[in-house]
Order: structure tokens, then sequence, then C-alpha cells
């Protein structure tokens, strides 16, 4: 299980007031006052997530102000990065962003849909549990270790494989034309999308086995074979919970650090082909935050730390309603 | 309308087809899965050659030397994480009563949103927060910066653990409790969050193994030192930012010792993670 909402857990319903249950008798006075006293402790660690999650966007945005007045709304268009003059555009960041983001869902998205399709509706029950359970754990992989195969394994085979192949092949479209580097928005991509396809198998399939189990009869008794159960009942049933987990997945992919910082060649440029060099806005902002000289510099990283906040928070607030809604349609498996 | 007979060789296509989109499927499990063997044995494979007993106990040899070790970063990742389980934990697991115990209502509803919300904010943003609310006052780099961020980290993973393992306690033994003439604080304290303690901790195990490999939150809180760290309020090195200043430098000898931490601190995450999904039977939640 992947998101944890206990609304749809064999819950207890709320316990009943402490007034009502231990009140009235002689010695609930200490127990009044510690009941206060506790109530108030935990409500007061509450308050202070609200706090600390307001309090992120709240100094980002302070500290960014600087470079917010200096270039406005221009900063996200801005193709110039350029410390030395105080020129400051995010444009190359976000396009890099988007770029693998997008690539790595790509790939992600049919095999993980894929995977959770055999595990959810072929695999027996306990052969598909062995298999999350691995596949949870490839989620567990830091981020780090990850960069480190990047820059070892999978920056030497794109560079002496996969782009010369495609660059033969597909060359004649922009998107796989230049020099094959190793490093570039294809590698981040690819790196991505591993990272990100345990999110999408384990909420697809999570999703996947809550469909009602006389949606699933019902389609068997009118002749329809597992395969066709599959695609007609399940995955419609399922869309809006694998529609939560691929945003969850983006959310995932666009905040990504370190995996991409090391296999992307950290260029701020903006070019069509998939083997050039890029960047990405984590990864600006991983490279040369200590280095930042200047506030206009340090405010102008601290702007793409609150884009970069800003589009995760929006993306994180789809997904969880998403996945929310379907789990909250009643489904039991 | 009419009645078709049965075309069983239509229906036969049918199955066929399902079979080998059935398969095709399976393949792209067994593709992921192999994925997961493939780092497994490639960081295993070259780990293990780079380990030796110098890698546990020596100081990093000065840039271009041969030899030496990540003790000192060893040391400071254990440092980070107990400070992070000092900042985190506490906020964590009393939300997490307050929910499970008093929030079926709607600030509780918007509390759990801003919990998984914040769930989902990219570590190198809580890295920013931690660097605007300590480096930045403090003009250095700290310790405390570094496990600021990862506590902060730690916060979502520890709230819904919390909430759901109580939530599991039977409203019965609550009620017991209740009709004993036990305050409603007394029954959590001493009966509810005993009830619920393994699967907490279990929780606990969790996140810890999730931040130990954070890195990025690190970069510029905690920075990197070469040597043993003097203190919360100095910079302190860890291993996953060791693992990437070695990764990216040009010397053969660092990615050989890059390797070896990338093992240990795998193996350190993945043996916490499974120890703590075998110590619940339901599998538990990442």
């Amino acid at each position: 299980m992947f998101v944890l909402a206990p609304e749809h857990l064999p819950a207890s319903p709320p316990a009943p007031h402490s007034r009502e249950a231990a009140g009235g008798s002689s010695f609930s006075r200490s127990g009044k006052w510690g009941d206060r006293l506790f109530h108030g402790t935990a409500l007061s660690f509450s308050t202070g997530i609200l706090l600390l999650t307001g309090g992120i966007g709240a100094s980002l945005w302070r500290n960014s102000s600087l470079s917010r007045h200096a270039f406005g709304w221009k900063f996200l268009v801005g193709r110039v990065w350029d410390p030395v003059a105080g020129q400051f555009g995010a444009l190359p960041f976000l396009y890099g962003t988007i770029l693998t983001s997008a690539l790595a869902l790509l790939i992600a998205v049919p095999l993980g849909v894929g995977a959770a399709i055999f595990l959810s509706e072929l695999a027996p029950r306990r052969l598909s549990d062995i298999m999350s359970f691995l596949i949870e754990l490839l989620a567990a992989v830091p981020s780090v270790i990850y960069g480190l195969l990047g820059i070892f394994v999978l920056v030497p085979l794109v560079r002496q494989f996969l782009e010369p192949v495609l660059g033969k092949t597909l060359g004649f479209l922009p998107l796989f034309s230049g020099p094959p580097y190793g490093v570039g928005f294809l590698s981040a991509g690819l790196i991505l999308a591993v990272m990100i396809i345990p999110f999408i198998i384990t909420v697809t399939r999570e999703v996947m086995l809550s469909t009602p189990k006389l949606l699933r009869e019902a389609a068997m008794a009118l002749g329809a074979t597992r395969w066709e159960v599959a695609t007609t009942v399940v995955l419609p049933f399922a869309r809006s919970g694998i529609s939560g987990a691929i945003f969850l997945a983006l959310a995932r992919a666009l905040g990504e650090t370190m995996a991409v910082t090391m296999v992307i060649g950290n260029t701020p440029v903006v070019s069509a082909s998939l083997f050039s060099p890029g960047y990405t806005m984590a990864a600006v902002l991983a490279n040369e935050f200590t280095e930042a000289t200047g506030d206009l510099y340090l405010n102008a990283l601290i702007e793409i730390g609150l884009v970069l906040f800003g589009a995760t928070l929006i993306v994180n607030a789809l997904a969880q309603l998403l996945v929310w809604s379907v789990k909250n349609r009643g489904g039991r498996r | 309308m009419t009645l078709v007979a049965f075309d069983s060789g239509r229906y036969r296509r049918r199955k066929l087809f399902g079979r080998l989109a059935f398969a095709s499927t399976a393949l792209c499990a067994a593709g992921v899965l192999s994925a997961l063997f493939f780092i497994l044995g490639y960081l295993w494979v070259h780990g293990i050659s780079s380990l030796n007993w110098d890698f546990f106990t020596k100081l990093p040899k000065p840039v271009g030397e041969t030899g030496g070790g990540m003790a000192n970063a060893l040391v400071g990742s254990a440092e980070l994480l107990c400070m992070a389980g000092l900042f985190g934990l506490p906020m964590g697991v009393f939300a997490g009563i307050y929910l499970s115990e008093y929030g079926h209502n709607r600030f509780g509803a918007v509390v759990r949103y801003t919990t998984d919300i914040l769930n989902g904010v990219p570590s190198i943003v809580v890295g920013i927060f931690a660097y605007t609310l300590f480096v930045l006052p403090m003009r250095k780099f700290t310790a405390l910066a570094g496990g600021a961020a990862l506590g902060a980290m730690m916060i979502p993973i520890a709230v819904r653990t919390t909430e759901e393992f109580m939530n599991l306690v039977p409203i019965s033994v609550r009620e017991a409790a209740y009709a004993l003439g036990i305050p409603r604080w007394k029954t959590v304290v001493f009966i509810v969050i005993p009830t619920a303690m393994r699967g907490i901790v279990t929780g606990i195990m969790l996140d810890f193994a999730r931040v130990a490999g954070e890195t990025a939150p690190l970069l510029f809180t905690a920075f990197g030192n070469r040597y043993w760290s003097r203190g919360i309020l100095e910079p302190t090195s860890s291993l996953p930012v060791m693992i990437y200043t070695y990764a990216i430098s040009p010397y053969e000898d660092w990615h050989r010792q890059a390797w070896a931490a990338g093992l240990v601190l795998l193996t350190l995450v993945l043996v916490m993670g499974v120890l703590a999904r075998f110590a619940v039977r339901r599998p538990a939640t990442v």
C-alpha cells in the first residue's frame, strides 16, 4: 500500500468524547486537565505541520523577492542564465524539467500499467504480493545510487549504443539529431523512468485490486475473456486512480534531484534534441546553490525553488484528489 | 435481433489475443524486476571488491592520494539521522495521535491533506527551506540545518503510520478503558499506544530508511567535511553526499570508494526496510 488513507481501513469510529466517557465521577478532575493538556499538545503539533508547510512556501517567497522584482514574469521565459552578468532566466531549467519528466512518463506509464495489469489480473495472489514487495524495494533505493549507476553504467551504454542506433534510424527527426554525448535529456529521462515506475505500479495495482468482484463476475458471465475483463471493466474502473498514480509519479519526477544532476550534463540550453546535455530546476539548485555569490544570484535560485515547489504542489494536490476519489468509491476487493 | 451461433473459432482467437496481451504485461513486470536485480547485482559486484576495513575506520585521504575511508561520513550520517529523529518524530507521532484520536473532523482532514502535500515537496526544496532558516542567519553550514531538513522530511510518514496503526486498535479496547473510568489521555498513552507500538516503531524504521539516503537537502545545509565533525554547529559529512562528490570526481580511487559507500548505504536502507516489513505481518506502508 502506498498512500495511507485511514478512511478506508477497518478503522474504529471516533471514540466517544472524554467528558461523556469519564466525566461526572469524583476522580475526573485530574483526567479533565490531563485530557486538555494531551489534546492541546497533539493539536499544537498538528498545527505545526500546517505552519511548517506554509512556512516552506512563505520563506521561498520572501527570500526570492530581489529576483522577483528584478525580472518579474520574464524570469520564466528568459533564456539567458549568466550569473556573472547578473542575467537570470529560468527557461532552460523549466524546459529541461518538463522534457525529462515527460520522457520519463512516456516510458514508465505503459510499462508500469502493463506490469500492474499482470500483478492484479493474472499473477496468483502470493506471487503478486512477493513481486510487489520487491518492486517497493526498488522505490526505496536512494536517488544518489541511481545516479551512481547512471554515471557509470547508463551513460556509457546510451553513448555507445542507444544514441548511435537512434541517430541512424530516426536521425531525420530533430529529436534524435546531434552527436551522442551520453549525458543529456535522454539519459535523465531514462533514469527518471526507472525511478518512478515503482510508484505507478504500486498505486495502479492497488486501485485495480479494489475493483468490485461483482463487476468482474458480470463481465465473465457475459463471456468476456480474462483480458477483456481487464481492459473493459477493470481499467475503466481504475482510470481515475491510475491518473492519480501518474500525477504522483510526475510530481516525483519534477522534483527528483540527485540522479538527474549526475546524468544530465548540466548545460543551460534549450535544445530540441534529446541527445543534447541540458539542465533541470532541481539540478541547478543542487549544483549552484553553494556557489551563489551575491544576493541576486541566490534569490534567483530560490525563485527556481519556488517555481518547483509550486509545480509539485499543484500536481500533488491533483494526485491526492484523484486517488482519494477512487478509494472513497467504496470498492472492496 | 438475431441469435448468433457460438463461434468457437472467434472465441479461440479472442482467448489467444488475451494470452499474448497478458504475456506482454508479464514481460513488463519481469523487466521492472530485472532492473532491481541488476541494481543489486551490479552494486554488489563493484561494491564488495572495493570494500575494505579502512573504509569503516579511516578518514578520507587528501585529494590525489589513494586509500583512506569514510569513517567520518558514517558517524556524520548517524549524527544527522539522530537529529532528524529528534526534530521530526515528536511532531510526526503527536500529529498522528491527534489524527487518530481527535482528528475525525474538518481540521483533521486539512491536516491529513497537508501532510500528503508535505510528503510530496521535493527534498531539495526542503533543503532550501532549512538553508533560509539556519544557514542564512548563522552564515555557515551546520549539521543542525541538515538534521532539521531531514527531520522535516520524516514528518509525513511518521504521521500517517502512527495514525494508521492507532486506528487498528479496536474501539472495544478503548471502551473497556472508559468503562473503568480511565481518562481519555491515559487510555491513549497507556493502552492504545502500547498496543499500536509495534506498528509505530516499524513506521519509524521505514522513515529512517527513507531519509538515510537523502542527498539533495544536505548539499547546502550539512555540506561536507573531510575530517571528524566538530559539533552540530559545524559542517558535517554524510554518506550520501560523499557518494555524490566521489562519483562526480575525476579520480579512479574515489570512484572505487563511491561504489563501496553505495553498497553500504543500499544495504543499510534495504535491511531496515525489509526488517520493518517482516516485523508487521500485514504489508507496511511507505
